[in-house]
């Protein structure tokens, strides 16, 4: 963690999903979108919901190829999944089955390195994310941010070079989703881990960000970008300041541009 | 002054309150645990009697079409008298225990692995599962002529309607189960470089198993209902032909004898089911 790899470049993407039956068009989702996701920095992509964020994800984690254009990861083209670039999904994808541990185990495990060398790892991560007293529970008897925090761990004990957190703290109570975005802010500024964070509240795309890339409507593609340049590390007095405001302002009237009405 | 009350009162509460927790102090009655046991059904138990009582009256001031029926007392009576200290009662019971029992597990060590295919191998689904469809909707009795004349032995007819009874319901429910797998859940699993085997083996069976258990807990009482209809009508053994004897031999309470102990031995396999399936998911118990 905290070197310098992680970097996705994508060109002219374009994503269509087959319709229903064989008469209904091919819906496209993504179209001409190009981006360069820096290594290091935590990219903050924000869109309207429907506008194409998932199948974003989607592709960059490589579950999903694009119909045209390229996507390079360090400058190698995806071609499917791997466990150098984990996504974190939108509702929880812990296995309900596996206890907390045993589901932070399963990615080294599941390479083939043995339950016990795997352990010291993943318990000190599941320390550090405040779940030791859990990791023998089932994900149901988890709180919602717990199951989070999990899924963290879970993905961080594989040493990405890559976070995709595709609207992770979606569907948490408001106290737990600021808990959770200090969280997550404290633990990249501690490692610096490339990260490409998917969501569609303003708020926290700003309180997050280094740089915010903002999508159109569906078929979409990146029409502007931000530089949030509040200075790190951040705490969430920094939502207060002029600059915060600017920055707030500068987001709204791009994301508003050009829809004014039809859009309601 | 009723403020002073007040803080007065307070003041007292704490350092009782603190000197019951503190250590070396009287323990404090460890507090009864509070469960949620239903209160007593005692409305319940009034319906029970009442339809006993129900019973008994109709037929003793013969209701219309009680005239041939016994009460309850008579059928208990028979019971006891007849039945409950004989050899071939009890074993009217295991000839029937078996053939639910084989039936039924024959249809699970089939009729999971076919689901787990249909619902994971699209060229397999493609070639069997209209076969599939095309006898599902046959109701499992009217295989008992076919069975007859396919199988050497009766009892292995018997076993086979059995086991149609459950094998659709469980293959049809493990089906579903895969395919609706949730594609995150494979996805990341995939991602964390788990190999297909690893996938099947930790991901997709724990996946399905609530499926199985439904299939199951649905099976067990189909099977029940056929092996009844089958032991009536192609059988000399089994708590479905005693029934059916009774009738025959015109003694009615023998019938009641036979409907109590089959609904008895449902009512067990049920709950036999239910403690395998606790046991299969361990992740639901706790909650």
């Amino acid at each position: 963690m905290g070197d310098t790899t992680g970097e996705f470049v994508g060109t002219g993407l374009y994503k269509s999903y087959a319709g229903a039956g064989a008469d209904t068009p091919a819906a496209p989702v993504l179209a001409d979108c190009s981006f360069h996701f820096e290594a290091g920095k935590l990219n903050v992509v924000m869109g309207t919901s429907g506008c194409g964020k998932s199948t974003l994800a989607y592709l960059l984690a490589g579950y999903q190829t694009p119909d045209r254009g390229t996507l390079l990861i360090d400058g190698e083209p995806v071609t499917g999944a791997g466990s150098d670039r984990l996504l974190v999904f939108q509702e929880t994808a812990l296995w309900p089955w596996m206890t907390v541990e045993e589901n932070v185990l399963f990615g080294p495990v599941s390479r083939g390195q043995s339950r016990q060398s795997a352990r010291p790892k993943a318990n000190a991560l599941l320390d550090r994310f405040g779940l030791a007293d859990f990791k023998d529970k089932y994900p149901s008897q988890l709180s919602g941010g717990m199951m989070r925090r999990a899924e963290l761990a879970q993905a961080l004990v594989n040493n990405p070079k890559v976070m995709i957190l595709d609207e992770p703290f979606r569907g948490l109570d408001v106290m737990t989703r600021e808990l959770m975005q200090e969280y997550y802010l404290k633990l990249f500024e501690d490692t610096r881990l490339s990260t490409v964070f998917i969501t569609a509240e303003l708020e926290e795309a700003l309180f997050l960000a280094d740089r915010i890339y903002i999508m159109s409507d569906a078929p979409s593609r990146i029409v502007k970008i931000i530089d949030v340049d509040l200075p790190r590390p951040r705490e969430i007095s920094c939502t207060a300041t002029r600059r915060y405001a600017e920055l707030e302002q500068e987001a709204l009237t791009a994301l508003y541009e050009g829809r004014e009405l039809e859009a309601l | 002054m009723s403020d002073r009350s007040i803080i007065i009162a307070t003041h007292d509460a704490g350092p009782s309150a603190a000197a019951s927790t503190a250590p070396g102090a009287a323990k404090p009655p460890i507090r009864p645990r509070r469960r949620a046991w239903p209160t007593f059904n005692w409305r319940g138990l009034v319906a029970v009697v009442m339809f006993f009582l129900a019973w008994q009256l109709a037929v003793t001031f013969k209701a219309p079409g009680f005239h041939e029926i016994p009460g309850p007392i008579t059928v208990v009576q028979t019971l006891v008298s007849d039945f409950l200290f004989t050899r071939s009662y009890w074993e009217s019971w295991l000839i029937s225990f078996k053939r639910v029992l084989l039936g039924f597990l024959f249809a699970q060590l089939l009729g999971v692995p076919l689901g787990l295919v249909l619902g994971s191998s699209r060229r397999f689904n493609r070639i069997v599962f209209p076969v599939f469809e095309m006898m599902r909707p046959i109701p499992p009795l009217a295989w008992v002529p076919l069975s007859i004349l396919f199988w050497p032995t009766n009892e292995a007819s018997i076993i086979f309607i059995t086991f149609i009874g459950a094998f659709f319901i469980i293959t049809i429910n493990v089906y579903d189960g895969v395919r609706s797998i949730k594609q995150e859940h494979l996805w990341l699993a995939h991602s964390l470089g788990a190999s297909q085997l690893t996938i099947f083996r930790r991901i997709v069976i724990p996946a399905v198993i609530p499926s199985i258990a439904v299939g199951m807990t649905l099976g067990i009482a189909v099977t029940w209902n056929v092996v009844i209809a089958a032991e009536m009508i192609a059988s000399d053994s089994g708590l479905g032909r005693l029934t059916w004897e009774g009738y025959v031999s015109s003694t009615p309470p023998v019938v009641f004898v036979g409907m109590v102990s089959i609904g008895i031995a449902g009512a067990l396999s049920t709950l036999l089911v239910d403690v395998i399936e606790r046991r299969m998911m361990p992740w639901k118990r706790k909650r």
